[in-house]
């Protein structure tokens, strides 16, 4: 079989320079033509410890890793620890080589560095007898050799990249262009030089493969970027000049880059003492005047819990990030998973309101994370971003035309100076900030500082101006009118075309649903199982809170069973859709995968076809059926 | 032009502008050592002409949360403990606001110990009042973070067996740059050292012993009061950090051994953290909050500048 994808794999370990070498190589082949995305694997460790990267391309669109993978780069992991076999987390030097084995495709390439791995070694793992079984094309050669020849030990990664260019038949053109836009005098020299050497290594091997990476070219011109990019420019474009935040893994990558950007715009940045700390900044400054942001992951979002509902009872516009990682508790910090879902909807006490966006890829985030600031601002209300370390992580070009909108600063309802002259005040001379009778249900909030303008804002229960009041009335008049807003956000939102995705046939006979960083794999399957025959048909939910009810609602009905796919055990999503929409229990069942790793395409196609079609039994572990497809 | 006009020059003021017009009205205990607090914040307000509107109260839960309900000025009423990292990033949003944040002992040496030693720490120019009462008054009368070792409750039915917090030397350790107790039986001293706190570019930390009468009634009204920078028993420099250290020390343990001891104990001129952080270029230098009123403001978009390092 002639794969007509590359799906190149490098494994190292963690400090090797995995991440940076597999950036370069995305990048050159979006600059040959192709469409890219990458996938990360890495341990919770600063040094050490087994980490991949894959890069897969296409001539065709590209939203989702792949299944498996051809061609592996095995650099070994230097910074190696537990050096005895019978160590608990196995011999680490040899990982980025045997935890490889069991995704690498028949027949594909597996390239190792015998410089750093040893050849006896090598033969204890088994490679020759996986290697006959699934006609892999083994080729170890001495990277770390031709590293030190011409510079340091560190650039055995360009050499990899020269021999995989070798064996691959695709030009280094592209990766030298990279070279010499990243590095200068002898470091640029002594990188050009290991990749000729290892290109021209590698072509004298004459190693036969099917692998045909295919030629592609773009309409316009493209930029590669990952969803945490894409989230910080949002919140850039629309305005966002504060954040606070403390790290946090997947979502200090939003951070980071803010932090790096903001200063430049005369915005500030803020790393503080805690989350609450964070959440509470960024609320004190969303109070002042400015467009302010912060976020975490689930550990860190739960200490959010306070200052979240107090922005919803103060109605302090706020946007909030939240990047789920595997849990309870610590979990598995480098692990995607979407089963904080529950928690970003109803943590925090009493009747609360809040808006839930779930980006799928680069550019939904973009315009999703856009979007959650407009209805923070607007319906003074706080908006969360929920998204994971799959799609804040992983790479893929979109078109740079995707940026090319305009800024919006606006800070929505807002009062100005001359309006406040002419706007209801109370007895006392307080501005009336939380009036009653409003339309949506939106009372236009006055910024401190503002001459006439003065109101408390609280976190009890309130009068118009920010009085202290258990008063039956105005407590029934107030809790009705913020649940108002919720009802012109959802029309409001009705009125955008797209944000949820719809993919497939409009008239297929079966469903599946997905909201956020699996809509792209959900889509490959969709694909091939119709390639395959079936009638089928996505979902992508984007919109988490309010629910879209109707439109869930004529998709469900318009197909005879909905599978639901989500990276979590207890099925949140699909819990969601049948409490929003108060039926079709009977009809949606869940595909649920936990164990660290995002779906691949195949398990969705599999886990369809053995549940909808078949008896429901799964080939695997990975993935689960609940309820059992048995029943 | 300006967007928030009420910042600016200050004018001559009366107290009495600071008083809710009609309601709401104070609701704390007769006696209660709260009222001082407000009296002297109008005092103080009215002294530095300051507007009502160019004022930021935040406050957080407890009696002395109430603070901002009673003082006519912008509020915001915050949740326990929270009042310092929401009044910070405002100020840090619109310098030219005055910006006091006031809660009781729980609040702040208790559950927002931590933003306390943060604020402190980084030093954001901003007034924190602080209500000891060395009680929980609105929860009726349990143990707090100042109530003396040995102190009955309900919650502490034999006794606390903790040593209280010493606020002035957490506070010093933490990194305030002005730090000061007074007394709300000690109106005028109160008002004074409320003015320097507000005129001081830093982080200024008032410890304001506030008698409650009706949950800690066995508990020193504060009088008779010493303070420490006028009487002749007591001769420390309060700019040497060592001289503070040892005068709050002692000033802690007489409390409990009812001598009631007050004053200035602490005045550092180190740069506030708005200016540490203008000099390494990461805050504007105008106030952020009046770029969004500005038509005239040419926004920045990712787009025009840095989307070509992804190309």
């Amino acid at each position: 079989m002639t794969d007509n994808e590359l799906i190149w794999r490098i494994a190292g370990g963690s400090g090797d320079g995995i991440d940076s070498t597999s950036q370069n190589f995305a990048k050159a082949l979006m600059w040959s033509g192709l469409n890219v995305f990458t996938h990360r694997h890495y341990p919770s460790r600063i040094r050490g410890g087994h980490t991949y990267v894959e890069v897969r391309a296409k001539d065709e669109p590209v939203q989702s890793r792949g299944d498996g993978y051809n061609f592996l780069l095995a650099l070994g992991d230097s910074f190696a620890r537990n050096p005895q076999e019978e160590a608990y987390y196995g011999k680490e030097e040899l990982k980025p080589l045997y935890e490889n084995f069991d995704d690498l495709r028949e027949g594909g390439v597996l390239l190792y560095d015998e410089g750093l791995l040893d050849e006896e070694d090598v033969d204890e793992i088994g490679l020759e007898e996986a290697a006959e079984e699934n006609n892999w094309h083994v080729v170890p050669m001495d990277l770390r050799g031709i590293a030190k020849e011409h510079g340091r030990e560190i650039m055995r990664n360009t050499a990899g990249i020269g021999a995989t260019a070798a064996i691959l038949d695709i030009s280094t053109d592209e990766f030298e262009k990279l070279i010499k836009q990243n590095m200068s005098g002898d470091m640029q020299e002594a990188n050009l030089n290991v990749l000729e050497d290892a290109y021209e290594a590698a072509s004298e091997l004459d190693i036969d493969h099917d692998i045909e990476v295919p030629e592609g070219s773009h309409d316009e011109e493209q930029v590669i970027l990952s969803g945490s990019n894409a989230i910080s420019y949002g919140a850039i474009d629309e305005g966002c000049r504060f954040i606070s935040g403390y790290p946090m893994t997947p979502w200090t990558d939003v951070f980071t880059i803010m932090s790096q950007h903001l200063p430049e715009f005369g915005g500030i940045s803020e790393q503080v003492e805690d989350e609450i700390a964070a959440a509470a900044l960024a609320l004190g400054a969303s109070h002042a005047g400015v467009k302010a942001m912060s976020g975490s992951s689930g550990g860190g979002f739960a200490l959010m819990s306070e200052p979240l509902g107090l922005a919803e009872m103060t109605e302090t516009p706020i946007v909030l990030v939240e990047a789920m990682r595997a849990g309870p508790s610590t979990g598995m910090p480098t692990k995607p998973e979407q089963a904080d879902l529950e928690h970003v909807l109803y943590t925090s006490q009493g009747d609360s309101h809040r808006v839930v966006f779930a980006p799928a890829g680069a550019e939904e985030a973009y315009r999703q994370t856009r979007r959650a600031f407009q209805i923070a601002y607007e319906y003074q209300i706080p908006s969360i971003v929920l998204y994971d370390q799959k799609n804040g992580g992983e790479l893929q070009n979109v078109p740079a035309s995707v940026f090319d909108e305009e800024p919006n600063p606006d800070l929505g309802s807002v009062v100005t100076e001359a309006e406040l002259a002419d706007a209801p005040h109370d007895a006392s001379g307080k501005y009336n900030r939380f009036q009653h009778d409003v339309e949506d249900g939106v009372s236009p909030r006055s910024i401190p500082g503002q001459e006439g303008g003065r109101y408390l804002a609280t976190g009890n229960e309130h009068m118009p101006a920010g009085h202290i009041s258990e008063d039956p009335d105005n407590r029934v008049s107030q809790v009705d009118r913020r649940t108002q807003k919720m009802e012109a956000i959802r029309a409001d939102l009705d009125t955008d075309e797209g944000t949820n995705a719809h993919y497939g046939p409009a008239d297929a006979q079966y469903g599946i649903m997905t909201f956020g960083s699996q809509q792209g794999t959900v889509e490959e399957a969709v694909d091939e199982l119709n390639d395959r025959g079936h009638s089928v048909k996505s979902l992508g939910v984007s919109e988490l809170a309010p629910y879209p009810v109707e439109e869930v609602t004529e998709f469900i009905e318009s197909v005879d069973e909905v599978l639901v796919v989500e990276m979590n055990a207890s099925a949140q999503f699909r819990g969601l859709t049948q409490k929003e929409l108060g039926r079709f229990g009977e009809k949606l069942s869940s595909l649920l995968k936990y164990n660290g790793n995002p779906f691949e395409p195949a398990e969705i196609v599999d886990g369809f076809v053995t549940s909808i079609v078949e008896d429901g039994t799964l080939p695997g572990h990975e993935t689960k059926f609940v309820p059992a497809a048995s029943d | 032009m300006s967007a928030f006009s009420a910042i600016g020059e200050d004018d001559e003021r009366d107290r009495n502008e600071y008083t809710p017009g009609l309601e709401p009205q104070p609701t704390w205990c007769p006696g209660c050592g709260d009222f001082g607090v407000l009296k002297a914040l109008k005092g103080a307000a009215a002294e530095l002409g300051l507007s009502p509107e160019e004022m930021l109260v935040s406050t957080g839960i407890g009696c002395s949360g109430k603070l901002n309900s009673y003082f006519d000025s912008y509020g915001f009423h915050t949740i326990h403990g929270r009042s310092l990292p929401i009044a910070r990033a405002a100020k840090l949003s619109n310098p030219g606001l005055t910006v006091i944040a006031a809660g009781g002992d729980g609040d702040g040496y208790g559950i927002g110990g931590n933003h306390f030693m943060h604020t402190a720490r980084e030093n954001h120019d901003m007034t924190y009042i602080v209500f000891n009462n060395e009680i929980f008054g609105l929860t009726k009368g349990q143990t707090s973070p100042t109530s003396p070792k040995g102190h009955k409750s309900k919650t502490q039915p034999h006794g606390s067996a903790k040593d209280p917090i010493r606020p002035l030397s957490l506070s010093l350790n933490a990194g305030a740059s002005y730090i000061a107790r007074t007394a709300a039986v000690n109106p005028n001293q109160a008002k004074d050292i409320i003015v320097e706190a507000i005129e001081h570019d830093g982080f200024s930390h008032v410890d304001f012993l506030t008698q409650c009468p009706t949950w800690n009634k066995d508990a020193k009204q504060y009088v008779p009061y010493i303070d420490v920078n006028d009487s002749e028993d007591y001769e420390f420099d309060n700019t040497s950090r060592s001289e503070a250290s040892d005068m709050m020390f002692e000033t802690e343990n007489a409390l409990h051994e009812g001598t009631v001891l007050t004053g200035r104990y602490y005045v550092d001129d180190r740069p506030s953290y708005q200016q540490e952080k203008q000099r390494i270029g990461e805050i504007p230098d105008e106030p952020l909050a009046e770029r969004y009123f500005d038509d005239d403001y040419e926004w920045e978009r990712v787009y025009d500048t840095f989307l070509d390092k992804h190309k």
